[in-house]
């Protein structure tokens, strides 16, 4: 947090999200507190997605309530976001990482001290100059996290981080968003990998056919889900 | 046969010595074709990209008025330039007509809405892209065009130099609002007009020669271009 008031909590009453008259989530009823790692597990097409979207304000709710403890403009400000497929920006690695820095304001040199020093510490240090839509798609990963952190965010959202990182790349990210953690940004990340849910997650949000099963602290989820769904998905098998 | 050979030859004569009435008329036209093309690009480039990041009422409608524009013959707005700047027109006092002003208030007209069009699809295959980005940093509507702007110059400077193609090779408008005076308002289209008719088709050929070249190069230059745009590496 990077003092001052805080934007959390963030909460959700009775949000629903419609698309053409279908519905795809909710209704939610929800609080994200001031700390921890939030994981939000399911299947495909469970919600997560859309979930986060609604929390970030990107996607228009057709009912209910999101609120931020402050207006949300300025909670707008305190906010990023990872997107499931990254956007990368048709510039070099190291513009593209200063590009919200820029964007709000400082100047040129010192974005770009701080964009390589985020790019070492996601490991792109070697791909600073090259353009950003060309890298790998586990590099543009790395490219998306860093990006959202470099404006240390209070709150940042990820929907599934890891998706193309291979094993090493995947404990360098988690390394990185512990710090953050530990930084005081309140993290809230998407992912089904029950391995990553499990070394970093302090509660889980399980959704399910666009509605929330299970609020809980992680070990619990772990070791006693209660609804079906969650326990046959936290064995592995296939959820109906 | 034989006028097309010694017609050629006369013509790089011409263009090989410098020949100082062509020179003239190359200059010109190059003056007021560049002109009317950075102007209509000033306008142009930013009104596509605002008409891809502004929702409002009637924006539908003003992109296909902006594309039925795209197709208005040249003539017919040089009638209109012709009206307007005519000594009983709206500013008819300005003087403006038979001067090159007319000539490139004529072009801006007929460039303008071709630059405004093709950077208003290149634009928004790039916000479709860029969308929940800037959207998630919260930029402003100056800022989203302008970041707009910048990440699809490669693919902008092609609609400015098909703006720049349509406009050079363009004769009805500005033979209207121009009057294809010697020394004052001749241009190289007019001209080929003119000097064809009289029967002077050395000279007619030389300017034709020059015409066909920078039309070529302009090509070449969008061919290039949209090459390097896929590869992009700047
Ligand atoms: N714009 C849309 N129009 C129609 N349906 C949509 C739209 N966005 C999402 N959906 C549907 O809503 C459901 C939830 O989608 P969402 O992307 O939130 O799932 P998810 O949990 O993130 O899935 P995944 O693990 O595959 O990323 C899906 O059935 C999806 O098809
Ligand atoms: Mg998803």
């Amino acid at each position: 947090m990077v003092g001052g008031t805080t934007i959390l909590p963030l909460e959700l009453s009775g949000v629903i999200a419609r698309v053409r008259g279908k519905q795809l989530l909710g209704p939610i009823d929800l609080t994200i507190g001031a700390t921890g790692l939030t994981v939000v597990m399911g299947p495909n097409g469970a919600g997560k997605t859309t979930l986060l979207r609604v929390m970030h304000g990107l996607r228009r709710i057709s009912g209910g309530t999101v609120n931020w403890a402050v207006e949300d403009g300025a909670a707008r400000r305190k906010q990023a976001f990872v997107f499931q497929s990254p956007i990368m920006m048709r510039r070099r690695v190291i513009d593209s990482i200063a590009f919200p820095l820029i964007l709000h304001g400082m100047d040129r040199k010192s974005a770009k001290i701080r964009a390589e020093d985020w790019a070492i510490r996601v490991g792109l240090g070697h791909v600073l100059q090259d353009w950003a839509p060309m890298i790998s798609g586990g590099e543009k990963q790395k490219l998306a996290v860093a990006r959202a952190l470099i404006s240390a965010p209070e709150i940042l959202f990820l929907d599934e981080p890891c998706a193309n990182l291979d094993g090493r790349s995947t404990r360098e990210i988690e390394a990185v968003l512990k710090q953050a953690e530990h930084a005081g940004t309140r993290i809230v990340m998407a992912t089904h990998n029950l391995g990553q849910a499990r070394r970093l997650a302090s509660d889980v949000i399980f959704v399910h056919g666009g509605k929330i099963l299970e609020i809980t602290p992680a070990d619990r989820f772990f070791n006693e889900a209660k609804t079906p769904q969650a326990k046959a998905f936290v064995q592995g098998d296939i959820v109906e | 046969m034989d006028s097309i050979s010694t017609g050629l030859m006369e013509a790089f004569r011409l263009i090989l010595t410098l020949d100082s009435d062509l020179v003239e008329i190359v200059l010109l036209s190059l003056q007021v074709t560049v002109t009317a093309v950075a102007i209509a690009s000033l306008i142009g480039l930013p009104l596509g990209a605002w008409l891809v990041v502004n929702r409002f009422r009637f924006r539908r409608l003003t992109i296909s008025v902006l594309n039925a524009l795209m197709g208005l013959p040249p003539v017919v707005v040089g009638l209109f330039v012709y009206l307007m700047l005519s000594r009983s027109g709206p500013f008819g006092v300005l003087g403006l007509l038979f001067t090159p002003t007319a000539m490139i208030i004529a072009q801006v007209i007929i460039v303008m809405p071709l630059i405004a069009s093709i950077s208003h699809q290149t634009i928004r295959d790039l916000w479709a892209e860029y969308h929940d980005l800037l959207i998630s940093l919260n930029a402003s509507h100056a800022q989203r065009i302008k970041v707009l702007l910048w990440d699809g110059r490669r693919a902008l400077i092609t609609a400015v130099l098909a703006g720049f193609g349509r406009a050079i090779g363009e004769v009805g408008a500005i033979m209207i609002v121009g009057g294809n005076i010697d020394h004052a308002t001749r241009v190289l289209t007019t001209s080929i007009a003119l000097e064809t008719s009289k029967g002077n088709f050395a000279f007619a050929m030389g300017l034709g020669i020059i015409l066909i070249t920078v039309a070529i190069a302009v090509n070449l230059a969008i061919h290039t271009i949209s090459k390097t745009e896929r590869a992009s590496t700047w």
